[in-house]
């Protein structure tokens, strides 16, 4: 069973359609362009809530495929920083487990669309995890 | 001064939210915009559940929520005239939603002046004095932003032309 299972089973992140791409130990996020993903048709861009939400997915991504974990982490705390608008089309993320506890981990995301140099926006936040075989 | 805000909030309320295609994808609903303050609910959802063994909300509907409702109070306390973009948003999770009631989310405008706006929310279930989550963010007037509240004007004054016609 893929270490991805439980995220991928939840009804939210397949209603976001969020999907995995791995090579080796690298894990790439992708979140489809989808027109339910705009959060301002003027501008176009996609809502801030769906980029952010899609860099806690990812982050909760990172930890499951880095540890044997018995339950979905849970985020305690997330700051997200918008750094351009995302554009109406696929987006990327990626997430580094920056520390690991026995209960908590602390993440960062950068997500991005046609540069992986120029990311969209970039997420660092707490997450509570439980390894599994601890009570 | 106030009653004139009031009115243009007013106005723009029924664009605020149902014209955003991810908060009517999410099921979003304005509870309230006045000076400074914005309201939105969003709904217990089946397919909004993070976690199927807990049934709770993911994490991601209640950051969408605050985003949303944080956009609003700023442009409020902007004098609703101005549309800004998110520069940064933190969150505090402090318990999940309990599974079942929607979540509603209270932004307040601590300071707007001139290009920025600082807005600090809470979302609860039911109990304002026992949060589900809190949030702090902050805006910009950007050029991107001014453009896009431009074109919606100008949409605006279309659709009371319309209505004149």
């Amino acid at each position: 069973m893929s270490p991805l299972e439980p995220l991928l089973s939840s009804p939210y992140v397949q209603m976001m359609r969020v999907r995995f791409d791995g090579h080796g130990d690298e894990l790439t996020a992708i979140l489809p362009y989808a027109d339910t993903l705009v959060g301002n048709p003027l501008i176009p861009a996609l809502h801030g809530g769906a980029i952010g939400a899609f860099m806690e997915i990812t982050a909760s991504a990172a930890l499951l495929a880095g540890t044997r974990l018995a339950a979905l982490p849970k985020p305690i705390d997330v700051s997200v920083d918008y750094l351009r608008p995302a554009r109406p089309q696929d987006v990327y993320a990626r997430g580094i487990i920056t520390r690991q506890g026995a209960r908590v981990a602390n993440v960062r995301v950068e997500a991005w669309q046609d540069r992986r140099a120029a990311p969209v926006a970039a997420l660092h936040g707490h997450f509570l995890i439980k390894p599994e075989g601890e009570g | 001064m106030a009653d004139d805000l009031q009115t243009l909030l007013d106005t723009l309320a029924p664009l605020l939210v149902d014209g955003s295609p991810h908060a009517v994808a999410l099921g979003f609903k304005l509870e309230r915009i006045e000076p400074d303050v914005a309201e939105m609910r969003a709904p217990y959802r089946d397919d909004l559940i993070g976690d199927p063994d807990t049934r709770v909300l993911h994490g991601g509907v209640v950051t969408a929520l605050l985003d949303h409702v944080c956009g609003l109070a700023a442009i409020s306390g902007l004098g609703g005239k101005h549309a800004t973009a998110t520069l940064d948003l933190r969150l505090d999770y402090m318990r999940p939603a309990e599974p079942g009631r929607d979540v509603v989310a209270i932004a307040r405008c601590v300071r707007a002046s001139g290009l920025f706006a600082f807005v600090s929310a809470i979302a609860h279930d039911g109990d304002e004095t026992d949060p589900v989550a809190t949030a702090a963010a902050a805006f910009m007037v950007t050029r991107v932003s001014q453009e896009a509240a431009e074109k919606a004007r100008r949409a605006f004054g279309q659709i009371s032309k319309v209505e004149e016609e």
